[in-house]
């Protein structure tokens, strides 16, 4: 159970050394237990303290790393149960399960699926981020076949060996020496077996039980057997399943400080209707899930899940900005209007829709404003005149139109003349206040 | 250490809404825990999709959702009774979007005609929604309200600048409102109270946060439904307890991701699935986070959804 300030107080030297950084050991205490601190802080805590304020001052979602190099996955560390209260931490991965019973040559098309599933989607580098290699065959010499077919071709990718004799996991993950895989399938039969074999492997240890019950008394055991980076699947296979033992998995180890449960959690998304897979991994996704599997990785499919996933896991506290440049709607000519907004994402997706609706091709500047809307930028001195003529001067769009003309928001139009006096030769049009009116407007300015 | 299920208890619940008659009637919300926590408390009710028609020819629909229905879709009859015939809609959504000013500029007649005549055609309910013009909106939601009177339908979307005129044709004609305002939670809030002081009562009232599409704003419609959701069960608050509408179709089906060739951006696979998910997806998401209505326009994304929904029962 998490120890309040007082009772970590109680366990600290109460020198007020300082050697710490705070002024006070009380001080202290207080940011151990808020968890802005770390126990390591203080050179002087006795091992008893240490050993009980470890286990209380630990992340109650243990955070685990998947894979190496820089395409590593983390997990866990998770702090809230909604997103508006804090960004959610470690976005959930994405897994290909691939079957040892498939043949060689769908195997081979599903990793080159993998290793070639990478996008860019708003500044961010989006992958498949792990295979699932599973050992349907029950055959362990197939199992280790496939595993160094995947260490082969796909060696950048984390892996998650899925089996439940530990034989043939230990053999499958020496294909993955080093690179920190995750060996699933540890259950009430073969737990200290499986629990050696991770251990060996320096692998983490996917837990599957039969409902949280287990799981629980699972965890403890394996944590008893030496093993603590654990991943659990509750057996949960239906999407209503999922959101209640995910949400009571969150809740136990946020609210209850229930150890037993502080670990990720795995769901299994598989389904043979690849629409229905998308969906159920959506509520994975949503829902608390670490690690989700899907059977098939279609480039439509993967698409919409990292999108989805960008949106859950951005930040609700910093608002979501778009690039700065001149974006073109539509295909404008040269003598296509130019309006210029903020990069407030929610701004720029309201206004580009507008445009769009409009069926006007225009070109959009979009201002870096960090992320504030056109009012909010311009009380914060951030969407000036001065600031406006630089960043058109500076973007060359002049190169691209037969024409000066700058179209700004309604809300500033107290700025039309300061523009004019800074952009030489240029003139600027006051537009509509809010985007809703664009369409009129463009629509009227292009029969003109 | 004995693992005891972490189950929540709350004070409040959401207001069911119930429409139609017969076995043409359908409900939706009435829950008094999160989306799809039927472990913990009483979900009485699935979500509903209801399938969005229009009064003019979706000219502004991608090809790939103009085609589903491009031998129906010529006349919004038609159109109405293929929904809830052959696709087997359980309620329909008439969106008037040929009555805005800068589009078709349909009259005031020619929306009541169309309202009748759909309702005449179909047994299940009907939504019927405006152009989003606030001016023409008031003018044409009061009088399809009046024409529909005797057939309780859903109406919206009544916004700040129109509300007062639609709240009252709405109240006086037996319908639900839909009651409409820009992703946030105390302009939400702030709508059904003056909604509320005008004598029209929450239980008869839906509230639209603003769908947003997924890659498109959509975190913002996430958070506000979870924040609204919240304050409905922790805090007991009347005026966010009206179920909440997700107009999935509309934002999805103009964006890039459903309409881009794959030819031109292959890393995005294939149009046709690709069109189907992000509608889904967004209705899933909308759905997790508070949704209980949604309104969608592809038959292969609601019947993915309707699967889902099947799932989360157990």
């Amino acid at each position: 159970m998490a120890l309040t300030g007082v009772e970590i107080f109680k366990l600290l030297p109460k020198t007020n050394c300082k050697k710490c950084g705070f002024p006070t050991c009380l001080a202290f205490a207080m940011k151990l237990a808020q968890r802005q601190a770390s126990l390591d802080q203080c050179p002087d805590v006795s091992e008893e303290a240490k050993a009980k304020l470890g286990e209380a001052s630990a992340p109650p979602i243990r955070p685990i790393t998947l894979g190496a190099g820089d395409k590593a996955v983390k997990m866990g560390e998770e702090t809230v149960l909604f997103r508006h209260e804090k960004k959610f931490v470690n976005p959930c991965a994405i897994a290909l399960e691939i079957k040892d019973t498939e043949d060689a040559s769908a195997q081979e098309a599903k990793i080159k699926a993998v290793v070639e599933s990478e996008i860019n989607r708003v500044g961010q580098d989006l992958r498949v981020d792990a295979i699932v290699i599973s050992n349907d065959s029950g055959d362990a010499g197939k199992l280790e076949a496939l595993a160094k077919l995947v260490a082969e071709k796909a060696p950048n990718t984390a892996s998650i060996v899925n089996t439940s004799d530990s034989a043939a996991g230990a053999a499958a993950l020496k294909a993955f020496a080093g690179k920190k895989p995750m060996l699933y399938g540890a259950n009430a039969s073969n737990l200290e077996a499986m629990a050696n074999a991770a251990k060996e492997a320096g692998a983490s240890l996917g837990v599957k039980g039969n409902g949280l019950e287990e799981v629980s008394d699972l965890t403890e055991k394996v944590k008893a057997l030496g093993v603590e980076d654990i991943v659990i699947d509750s057996g949960a296979t239906k999407a209503g399943e999922m959101i209640r033992d995910n949400t009571f998995v969150r809740r136990a180890a946020l609210k209850k400080s229930f150890k037993p449960l502080g670990y990720p959690v795995i769901n299994f998304a598989t389904r043979e209707d690849s629409m229905l897979e998308t969906l159920v991994a959506s509520v994975s996704i949503a829902k608390y899930a670490s690690v989700v599997v899907v059977s098939s990785v279609e480039k439509w499919k993967t698409l919409a899940l990292f999108t989805l996933r960008q949106n859950i896991y951005t930040d609700p506290q910093v608002p979501m900005q778009v690039e700065q440049k001149v974006y073109d709607i539509g295909e404008p000519a040269k003598n296509a209007p130019l309006m210029i907004t903020t990069n407030f994402s929610l701004t720029y997706f309201i206004v580009s829709g507008e445009v769009e609706n409009s069926k006007v091709s225009a070109k959009l500047a979009v201002m870096d404003c960090e992320g504030l809307s056109v009012l909010t930028a311009w009380a914060a001195g951030k969407f000036t005149a001065s600031k406006i003529a630089q960043f058109i001067k500076e973007s060359g769009v002049e190169n691209d139109l037969d024409h000066k003309e700058l179209i700004i928001p309604g809300y500033v139009a107290i700025l039309s003349g300061a523009i004019e006096d800074k952009l030489e030769g240029w003139t600027v049009t006051v537009g509509p206040r809010e985007a809703n009116a664009l369409p009129a407007f463009l629509k009227q300015k292009a029969a003109a | 250490m004995p693992f005891t299920p972490p189950t929540e208890n709350y004070s409040g619940k959401v207001f069911p809404i119930s429409i139609g008659e017969g076995d043409k009637a359908v409900s939706f919300g009435g829950e008094n825990v999160l989306p799809f926590h039927g472990f913990e408390g009483e979900v009485p009710n699935k979500p509903l999709i209801a399938l969005e028609i229009q009064d003019v020819p979706p000219a502004d629909w991608p090809a790939s959702v103009q085609e589903q229905y491009k031998d129906v879709s010529g006349d919004p009859v038609t159109w109405a009774k293929h929904c809830q015939d052959t696709l087997n809609a359980r309620a329909i959504a008439l969106r008037l979007v040929g009555t805005h000013p800068d589009g078709a500029n349909r009259s005031v007649d020619d929306a009541v005609k169309t309202v009748k005549d759909v309702l005449d055609a179909i047994s299940v309910p009907l939504i019927i929604l405006g152009s989003n013009h606030v001016e023409k909106d008031s003018t044409v939601l009061v009088a399809v309200a009046q024409a529909a009177a005797g057939k309780p339908s859903i109406i919206g979307k009544a916004q700040e600048a129109n509300y007062k005129t639609i709240a009252a044709a709405a109240m006086a004609n037996n319908h639900k409102l839909i009651a409409m305002s820009e992703l946030d939670i105390n302009l939400s809030k702030q709508l059904n109270i003056l909604i509320g002081q005008m004598g029209f009562a929450k239980e008869n009232l839906i509230t639209d946060p603003m769908a947003s599409a997924l890659g498109y704003g959509l975190e913002y419609t996430y958070s506000v439904m979870e924040r609204i959701r919240l304050a409905a069960l922790t805090q007991n608050d009347d005026t966010m307890q009206p179920p909440m509408m997700g107009d999935v179709g509309m934002y999805v089906w103009k964006t890039k991701e459903t309409q881009a060739a794959e030819a031109d951006l292959p890393e995005w696979g294939t149009l046709a699935e690709r069109g189907v998910a992000w509608e889904a997806v967004t209705a899933t998401a909308l759905m997790v986070s508070g949704a209980e209505l949604l309104i969608m326009r592809h038959p292969k994304a609601v019947e993915a959804v309707d699967k889902l929904i099947g799932e989360m029962e157990g």
